[in-house]
């Protein structure tokens, strides 16, 4: 089928970037959308022109790289898919497909589609770790966990940290990110030592790296890929007030 | 305490409790409202004891605290949103899963304050500051019920006012849910329940207020025929 690609083409960070337009008259229904991208590339370089340059690895729904805001939606149509697990069977002969970066101040482009999500681990790094040691996994019976606490943290721990969130919420708010995060360390033993101030420390950073707040929208619910429940977020807001708001950040100063 | 209010997070507990606040007080001005149907000396009468009574009069600065810390919060918390994405997107396909007034409660929530400056300078303003005509049967009591219902008479008013309805009632709508969400007070489970006690407030405030100035507008067109 023939396809026409609007694709956002964008030298560094610092250069102005623009949609260029790319055809693809042969392109298979069996394809997957980032072969569909590897073919562009290959027919591209077979013309001496630049490559279009995307993150992947591996492209099975699990490792968080992929990205693309493809049609409006990040990882494009369909429910609780990454963009690697996108089919070209979603899209029909002639079709023009818009794609571009995840937009956030927080995640400056690098290059056309790629964009760099560092943030998300300097959030993680501010309060989204546990003090324990952790060795071999433990003994499981050693400290009962309810089924409902544990299949709840799980929901969470899901969370493959693609960003889509932040690329999907009118506010570019990260909170669903956080909230993921913090949500499997509060409902387990393990992330009770820091959890009074962890919330606090994840929000704080993420102000500072520039994402804006949250209005519960759930959007980034909609498009999670992971379908993480805008329910976390709740949790979240109740751990900021559990660390009473950073013990209200810190008094005085 | 500084680092707290500057934070987004405190910024969010914020506007969402002064919501709350107002969304409560709404609900107090409507049970007001619906005594016109009681007729002229009912309402007069209520109208009276609003403007007199201590404890009222003294909510007065706190409500308009309310309204304004939740206008200007709020108005900030959307303009550094704005800001967190210098780059629109082309295109964008919300049909995914938050609803068109969650997206847009700062515009709502403008057109709601243009319509309280109208509202204001017809009925509170002059009931306060003005010297209306007085009740017939009162030498002190302000004929509020003809105050009202003249305004009611105005197609023109009854639209607009039917129209800051509707955009009051959307922005209750998510107002309600939001708010609760942000003090913490949700689930998986409680959200839905939530989101329809908001919307069915939403509805109750929306339809009470504008049945008033339909039924008055009716009637004066009624009379007049």
């Amino acid at each position: 089928m023939r396809i026409q690609l609007k694709i956002w083409r964008q030298e560094t960070a610092t250069h102005k970037g623009g949609f260029v337009t790319h055809v693809l008259d042969d392109v298979s229904r069996e394809m997957s959308f980032l072969e569909m991208l590897d073919y562009l590339n290959t027919t591209l370089i077979e013309r001496g022109e630049e490559p279009v340059v995307f993150e992947h690895d591996c492209r099975e729904g699990i490792c968080g790289c992929c990205s693309l805001y493809i049609n409006g939606r990040p990882h494009g149509p369909g429910k609780e898919t990454t963009t690697c697990e996108l089919r070209m069977t979603k899209f029909a002969d002639g079709d023009t497909i818009v794609i571009e970066p995840w937009r956030s101040k927080a995640f400056p482009v690098i290059r056309d589609l790629m964009v760099d999500r560092t943030a998300l681990d300097q959030i993680l790094q501010a309060g989204g770790f546990i003090s324990a040691n952790t060795g071999a996994a433990p003994e499981a019976n050693s400290i009962p966990i309810s089924k409902e606490r544990s299949d709840e943290a799980f929901d969470a721990a899901v969370c493959i940290g693609c960003g889509s969130c932040t690329a999907a919420c009118p506010n570019g708010s990260v909170m669903l990110f956080v909230a993921a995060k913090v949500s499997q360390l509060a409902l387990l033993p393990q992330g009770q030592p820091e959890a009074k101030r962890r919330a606090w420390a994840m929000m704080a950073k993420a102000d500072e790296l520039g994402f804006g707040a949250c209005s519960n929208t759930a959007a980034c619910e909609a498009e999670c890929p992971k379908g993480i429940d805008i329910g976390h977020i709740a949790r979240l807001n109740r751990e900021l007030f559990r660390g009473g708001f950073g013990s209200l950040a810190t008094a005085a100063s | 305490m500084r680092a707290f209010l500057g934070a987004s997070v405190g910024k969010k507990l914020i506007v969402g409790l002064s919501g709350l606040f107002l969304i409560l007080f709404l609900v107090v001005h409507l049970a007001v409202n619906l005594t016109m149907f009681a007729g002229r000396d009912t309402y007069n009468a209520v109208a009276h004891w609003m403007g007199t009574n201590p404890a009222i009069l003294a909510m007065r600065p706190v409500l308009a605290a309310g309204l304004v810390v939740h206008i200007l919060v709020s108005s900030y918390l959307a303009w550094s949103n704005w800001r967190s994405r210098p780059e629109r997107y082309a295109m964008v396909d919300a049909a995914g899963g938050s609803t068109w007034a969650s997206r847009h409660m700062f515009v709502l929530g403008g057109l709601v304050i243009l319509f309280l400056g109208l509202h204001l300078s017809s009925f509170a303003i002059p009931m306060t500051f003005g010297s209306p005509p007085l009740a017939e049967n009162s030498p002190v009591m302000k004929d509020a019920y003809a105050l009202v219902t003249a305004r009611f008479g105005l197609w023109w008013y009854v639209s607009l006012y039917t129209a800051a309805m509707v955009f009051l009632g959307l922005h209750v709508a998510h107002g309600l849910q939001s708010a609760i969400q942000t003090v913490g007070l949700s689930n998986r489970r409680w959200r839905r329940r939530w989101a329809r006690v908001g919307n069915v407030y939403a509805a109750v405030v929306a339809v009470g207020f504008a049945s008033l100035p339909l039924y008055f507008f009716i009637q004066s067109q009624v009379g007049s025929a």
